[in-house]
């Protein structure tokens, strides 16, 4: 069968199987959106900016394990979209972003909406092709998406110029492909897995360090077992939250610069660390050079160079989390030594006097709304299982911190980019995805300005998000620092001038509701989530003094954590902004 | 510490770019980097001379194993190798001048490869630290133009770089 590029590309994407693109045409893409004008099969979501359609279909594959698919034009089609495929990127999301280009005969002339794409997003993908003949098509897609889903997913660019997708070639989507310089791992070493069993046993003060690794490998369920097995203390990331229920006894909170006591502190005072699939992030490991300095560590990981890069590892393990947390779990059962009790329930005693410092403790009897409560109520509305979404600041760590996140791909955020505006657009995607779940946008009136225009693509889809506006009037993580250490010089972090954001939901035809006293939030909340067709825009009026705790500065370690003020009678009220 | 990196890598046209920018962007840095084509065509040969502490350059052939187009990588450095690289070289080569250099060039087993009334065109080949040298005792002369072309690397014995 004879099809044209542009045909081929629709087809392929069938053939693997989508069900959703996001996207936005322009000259280049028009063969290839005439294609899609004339198929029912694959839904394609019209965001209002590439940036927005990058997001979508990134928030689409964290929440679903799919990969995203994206289509935009040429040139600033593609230059919008770089800011979402480095969020990807940085957090191993598997994108496959299809982009039109400019025909092969005009590629290097400085054409209209030409700009190279596969040079402009070279570094921030993990693989990227230019499809000059249509021969090439199909298997180009095909191998696009192996790579984007499979190892380290990571985002994969397809640059198709628009004579390309005029070209007709006969169509044949492979089964499967094979790449010779690209074989990842599954199963971990069986030698060093042994070992690190033995390790674990012989363990006094164990961690449990895990990241977002589990959630890409959907090895909760392992991860779990193995957690409940050996009774060790488990701290996850930012990225790895939901993978070990929040209700779980063993679960220490979040680690690092806004991580909770214990965890930092059970972190500083380890003896064997079992890293999986987490990376020691500098904003996981503090100084690296106080970073839990009596520790071995075990670090289990499907990419070899992210092993060894920042902390010195005694037993490396490559492989996919979920095959390596089984293989434990297989030699646990089989062995006849256990762990040693008494010498673990010492442990458990440390971590407990540690928990009863109450790191997330804040002031319970403000009369401004304290935006930790927020999250709370939101927590407690929604029954700790909605698709919670969020951007990048104080209200993303306070989202981390007080949202029970008891199941993998609940926890949606743009941990290692730390991308502003990538919330609303994200919370698309997952909506798009699970159509009748409740789905969460924790935001601030600052990130929410970065993409904002998504709002319309909610109206047209008829996407019931419930935008969580924690409204503060700054930037408050910036802000926060500007606090700490300039002396309170805040720098271009007022938010002045903000649009009337009810009047503004509104304009887009939503509903929006101005919340202002303690009182009122809960009722807001069951308000919103109880408009099950409606988008909802709650603009949360915060206390703007609220920073976030605890936190380690630059230079500290996990052991030297600053804690909340109002833990030492402070409150903050006392504090002054101005 | 010094490293010479051999690397097969995918004759497409991305594949350099990717490294270089993987070095680039990573903060490494690159002594030399030389890259041709193979007997098999889909395969180009690149070698990379860099210097790092042994993290360093743990993590630079991670980074480059990483890299879709990279299909083999081999550290020519951890075994017996024998590195090569070509100098040519044009001097002022006049007067009393002119015998002197033609001395150095025998001593070294360089060659003359083109001669005017004033000048000598000089091809030498050896290890750099040979080039060096052989740059060096040249500098009683006028330099008119030094061309190198980074090394090239060979295992001894029977370890191979191929697929």
């Amino acid at each position: 069968m004879e099809l044209t590029g542009a045909e081929i590309v629709v087809q392929s994407l069938k053939d693997e199987g989508v069900e959703h693109i996001f996207g936005y045409p322009g000259g280049a893409a028009l063969h290839i959106y005439d294609a899609f004008y004339q198929q029912d099969d694959i839904k394609h979501i019209l965001a209002r900016h590439e940036q927005g359609a990058t997001h979508a279909a990134d928030g689409y594959a964290r929440a679903s394990g799919k990969p995203g698919v994206v289509l935009v034009t040429s040139g600033p089609g593609v230059t919008n979209t770089i800011t979402g495929i480095a969020t990807a990127y940085m957090d191993s999301i598997p994108l496959v972003v299809l982009t039109a280009q400019v025909p092969t005969n005009l590629i290097g002339d400085d054409a209209f909406q030409e700009v190279d794409t596969v040079g402009i997003t070279r570094p921030c993908v993990k693989h990227n092709f230019l499809v000059r003949n249509v021969a090439d098509l199909a298997l180009t897609i095909k191998k696009a998406f192996y790579l984007a889903g499979s190892g380290r997913p990571g985002p994969v660019v397809v640059d198709i110029p628009k004579d390309v997708t005029a070209a007709k070639t006969t169509y044949r989507y492979p089964k499967s492909v094979k790449i010779r310089s690209y074989a990842p791992v599954k199963r971990g070493h069986s030698k060093q897995i042994a070992k690190a069993v033995a390790l674990l046993l012989d363990a006094r003060r164990p961690v449990i360090y895990s990241g977002g690794g589990i959630i890409h490998a959907t090895a909760a369920t392992q991860l779990t077992a193995l957690v409940q097995t050996l009774g060790f203390p488990c701290t996850q990331t930012l990225m790895g939250l939901g993978a070990l229920p929040a209700a779980d006894p063993h679960f220490l909170g979040m680690l690092g610069m806004h991580g909770t006591y214990e965890a930092n502190m059970a972190m500083h005072g380890s003896d064997v660390i079992l890293a999986v699939g987490a990376r020691f992030d500098d904003r996981v490991t503090g100084d690296l050079s106080k970073f839990s300095p009596g520790a071995r560590i075990i670090h289990v990981d499907i990419d070899p160079s992210s092993i060894g890069k920042n902390v010195p590892v005694e037993i490396p393990i490559v492989g996919d989390a979920a095959a390596v947390l089984e293989q434990m779990l297989d030699i646990l059962g089989k062995k006849d030594r256990k762990v040693d009790e008494p010498v673990l329930e010492q442990w458990w005693k440390q971590i407990k006097a540690w928990r009863d410092v109450d790191s997330l403790a804040y002031d319970r009897d403000s009369k401004l709304i304290k935006p930790q409560f927020v999250i709370q109520k939101l927590c407690e509305v929604t029954e700790g299982d909605a698709y919670v979404t969020s951007d990048v600041g104080q209200h993303q760590m306070w989202a981390a911190q007080y949202y029970s996140f008891n199941k993998p791909r609940r926890w949606i955020n743009s941990g290692g980019l730390g991308t502003m505006g990538f919330g609303l657009p994200a919370a698309v995607g997952v909506q798009m995805a699970f159509p009748n779940a409740p789905v969460a946008c924790v935001t601030g009136e600052a990130s929410i300005m970065m993409c904002l225009q998504e709002l319309s693509t909610c109206s047209q889809y008829g996407l019931p998000i419930k935008v969580i506006n924690l409204n503060n009037r700054y930037m408050g993580m910036v802000r926060q620092w500007q606090e700490f250490f300039y002396d309170r010089r805040y720098s271009h972090t007022y938010m002045d001038s903000l649009p009337d954001f009810v009047q503004l939901a509104q304009s887009f035809g939503h509903t929006g509701i101005l919340i202002e006293k303690p009182g009122d939030v809960e009722g807001a909340l069951r308000e919103a989530f109880a408009a099950r067709e409606k988008l909802v825009f709650l603009d949360f009026i915060t206390d703007q003094t609220e920073n976030v705790y605890p936190m380690i500065s630059a230079g500290a370690g996990h052991n030297e954590m600053q804690l909340n003020p109002a833990d030492s009678g402070a409150t903050s009220q006392e504090r002054e902004l101005a | 510490m010094r490293r010479i990196i051999s690397l097969l890598v995918e004759n497409e046209s991305g594949a350099l770019s990717r490294i270089a920018g993987l070095f680039s962007a990573r903060g490494y840095n690159i002594e030399s980097l030389t890259v041709a084509p193979t007997e098999d065509e889909s395969l180009s040969r690149m070698t990379i001379v860099t210097r790092g502490s042994d993290e360093i350059i743990e993590q630079i052939t991670k980074q480059l194993h990483k890299l879709i187009d990279v299909v083999r990588l081999l550290d020519l450095t951890e075994g017996r190798h024998i590195e090569r690289e070509l100098l040519l070289v044009k001097v002022m080569a006049e007067g009393e001048n002119r015998e002197e250099v033609k001395r150095l060039v025998d001593i070294f087993r360089g060659r003359i490869i083109d001669v005017t009334d004033s000048t000598y065109t000089i091809e030498l080949t050896g290890p750099s630290d040979k080039l060096d040298a052989f740059v060096e005792a040249l500098s009683n002369a006028e330099i008119l133009e030094v061309v190198r072309s980074g090394i090239s690397g060979i295992a001894r014995g029977d370890r191979t770089l191929r697929l």
